[in-house]
């Protein structure tokens, strides 16, 4: 399998005034050619500021840092805006969260379709609105070419969102990065356009980065799984691993309503923990989750928890050995 | 866009229907028209005269009838002063007035646009300052003293540019500056504000996201959506311009309508004040709408109310 994306070590900071906000603390992922990598998380743990720093748009004042950061091999961390953006909607293309405000209420469907094709390829008009309806079909929008000429705001949010899609598609690119795409949806229509997604990213072979909160979906479309919390990756593997296995107390939390995959209820939420999330600003002490860790015990609060490999190629960010990670694992599935 | 079209056409015209009848009205609120034409030292026989000559003594209400009749035909009738046919004087007049509002409002815009947006591109940087404190000077110089200041400094003192007159473009120079200066800071800090909200919203994150270059991110994504309110604010500036051009023809002897309508109002020439000011409200009218049309062709959502 190649290797389309490989992040090392990626830190997203914001100089604030009261100190430095450590977003994003020293993550590594890899997504491979067909694969897709959920990433979830309790809002706040910067799994936005993860995607917008994969695709350089992060906030001017963000500072982003990595020890690698390459997508279909290619260094993205050497590039500069021009090269960046040369790339952004080509071979990597974004969906965000917001399809309400995400299009241009001034141009019409077809004109923002058109426009990335005829920015990165050498095509004609005629060629990116061919490209356009196809797509549009794709996604499951009926009478395709009547649409071209409509206005966002003449279309719904369902509709909007599957334009999104269509024109992160347009170019034909090797990852797609959703950030949360459903979220703003309506219930009933969140899990069609997930599955589309799915499809999609099977059929054009595509990596996929589906950051959502929707524990069902992972469980359906996942091939792996990295969850986050305050700013760093605690607990990552496949989705199996994942689901049957949690090993990090943090993600047993999050499955305790959910254990089993395939048998989840659609969209069911992330489960509710007690405490607070730790503040993201200066640095941390000892395990980023302790305070609301049910097995913390002395050591958690002082010493720095490094990322350790259980057998199996599964990764967790906890001081508690394998054995008692399991341990955990099957009291929390079955309480 | 065609309802929404005669829609807007159908209030402009209500709106001119208004304004004729208060127009009209204006010869009877500025007191008994016969006596002001006949003069201070004119007998009660000479004013009743002059009063069945001009036919204001018949019901006022066939009196507006007949003029409106009148002057949808463009005919306006004598004026008292000049005593030309009043169409004729001013149409010889717009010209001068037309050109001069229109290059001060291209100036303004040509300054105040690109203004805008560069301050909105650095905000609080030394562009944006300098920017705000022309703006600022601009609301607090008076017109007629800034002409005055041009005048003395150009006219006189340097002089390269006719101080008085419209018989070059040379002469509409300094008219055009003053006159379009006092649009630019409304106008620059529309667009500055229009384009800082703009620049944050998602699509312009969209439009980045499919590595479009900045100059499409930021003309034809960003301002082409900023520019909406700088739409209807200029359409407004341009109707206050042709009514500033009252002080600036007058201070630069331009020969427009502006001074037309100051000279008119001295002389207590009626049919030629009336007709200024229905042709002057008439520009506000189709200002309106022409203003309505271009919001709606930028923004498309208006399109459907
Ligand atoms: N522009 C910004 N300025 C300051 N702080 C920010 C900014 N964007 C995000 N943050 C902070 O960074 C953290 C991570 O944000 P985000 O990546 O959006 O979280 P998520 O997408 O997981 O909900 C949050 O604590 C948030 O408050
Ligand atoms: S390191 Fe300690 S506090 Fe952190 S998750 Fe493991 S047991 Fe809980
Ligand atoms: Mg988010």
């Amino acid at each position: 399998m190649s290797r389309i994306l490989e992040v090392e070590n990626l830190r997203v900071d914001i100089p604030l005034e009261s100190g430095t906000l450590h977003a994003v603390r020293d993550i590594s992922f890899h997504v491979d050619k067909g694969e897709t990598l959920c990433i979830v998380g309790e809002s706040g743990c910067g799994k936005s500021l993860t995607s917008l720093a994969l695709m350089g748009l992060l906030p001017t004042k963000a500072i982003r840092t990595a020890n690698r950061l390459t997508l279909g091999g290619r260094d993205l961390g050497t590039l500069n805006e021009t090269q960046m953006a040369d790339i952004r909607g080509s071979r990597m293309a974004m969906i965000f969260q917001e399809p309400m405000t995400s299009l241009n209420p001034a141009y019409t469907i077809g004109n923002q379709l058109a426009e990335a094709m005829l920015r990165h390829r050498k095509v004609n008009p005629n060629e990116a609105r061919e490209r356009a309806i196809y797509l549009l079909e794709k996604v499951g929008i009926t009478a395709a070419a009547s649409r071209l000429g409509q206005y966002p705001h003449q279309l719904s949010g369902g509709l909007r969102q599957r334009v999104m899609i269509a024109m992160a598609l347009m170019c034909g690119p090797d990852l797609i990065l959703a950030d949360e795409p459903t979220t703003a949806l309506d219930v009933t229509i969140q899990a069609q356009i997930l599955h589309l997604l799915a499809n999609l990213q099977k059929e054009f072979e595509m990596g996929l980065v589906l950051i959502t909160h929707d524990l069902g979906i992972v469980a359906r479309v996942a091939h792996r799984v990295a969850v986050m919390y305050a700013g760093q990756i605690v607990e990552e593997g496949t989705v199996e691993d994942i689901f049957r296995r949690p090993m990090h107390p943090y993600t047993q939390g999050l499955l305790r309503c959910i254990p089993i995959p395939g048998k989840t209820a659609r969209g069911a939420h992330l489960g509710s923990i007690p405490g607070m999330v730790p503040s993201l600003i200066g640095d941390l002490k000892g395990c980023a989750f302790a305070n609301r860790c049910p097995h913390a015990f002395s050591d958690c609060n002082t010493t720095d928890v490094a990322l350790r490999e259980a057998s199996g190629g599964q990764r967790y960010r906890c001081l508690l050995s394998q054995e008692a990670a399991e341990q955990n694992a099957r009291e929390a599935a079955t309480a | 866009m065609l309802v929404y079209t005669g829609k807007r056409l159908v209030l402009a015209l209500l709106v001119a229907f208004t304004i004729s009848v208060l127009s009209f009205s204006l010869l009877f609120l500025a007191g008994d028209p016969a006596a002001a034409i006949a003069g201070e030292t004119a007998t009660d026989q000479e004013i009743e005269r002059i009063r069945t000559m001009f036919g204001f003594d018949r019901p006022i209400w066939l009196q507006y009838l007949e003029w409106v009749g009148r002057a949808i035909q463009g005919d306006f009738g004598r004026s008292y002063y000049f005593g030309m046919p009043v169409t004729e004087l001013i149409l010889s007049r717009i010209p001068v007035t037309l050109t001069l509002a229109g290059s001060a409002m291209a100036f303004a815009l040509i300054l105040g646009i690109p203004m805008g947006v560069i301050a909105a591109l650095y905000p609080n940087s030394i562009i944006d300052r300098v920017a705000l404190t022309i703006a600022v000077c601009g609301q607090a110089l008076p017109s007629f003293w800034f002409a005055l200041m041009l005048i003395v400094l150009f006219g006189f003192m340097i002089p390269i540019l006719p101080p008085s007159g419209s018989e070059s473009w040379q002469h509409f120079i300094m008219p055009t500056v003053v006159l379009g200066y006092y649009a630019t800071p409304s106008l620059m800090r529309l667009t500055r504000t229009g384009m800082l909200e703009v620049l944050s919203a998602d699509y312009i994150r969209t439009a980045r996201a499919k590595g479009l270059f900045p100059r499409t991110v930021l003309f034809k994504h960003a301002l082409r959506n900023a520019v909406i309110p700088v739409v209807s604010v200029a359409a407004v500036e341009f109707g206050f311009m042709l009514g500033g051009s009252i002080v600036i023809e007058t201070v630069f002897a331009l020969h427009g309508t502006g001074y037309l309508a100051w000279e008119s109002i001295r002389r207590a020439d009626f049919p030629t004040v009336q007709a200024l000011i229905l042709v002057f409200s008439l520009f506000y009218v189709v200002l309106t709408f022409v203003s309505d049309l271009l919001n709606a062709w930028l923004d498309p959502r208006i399109r459907v109310a």
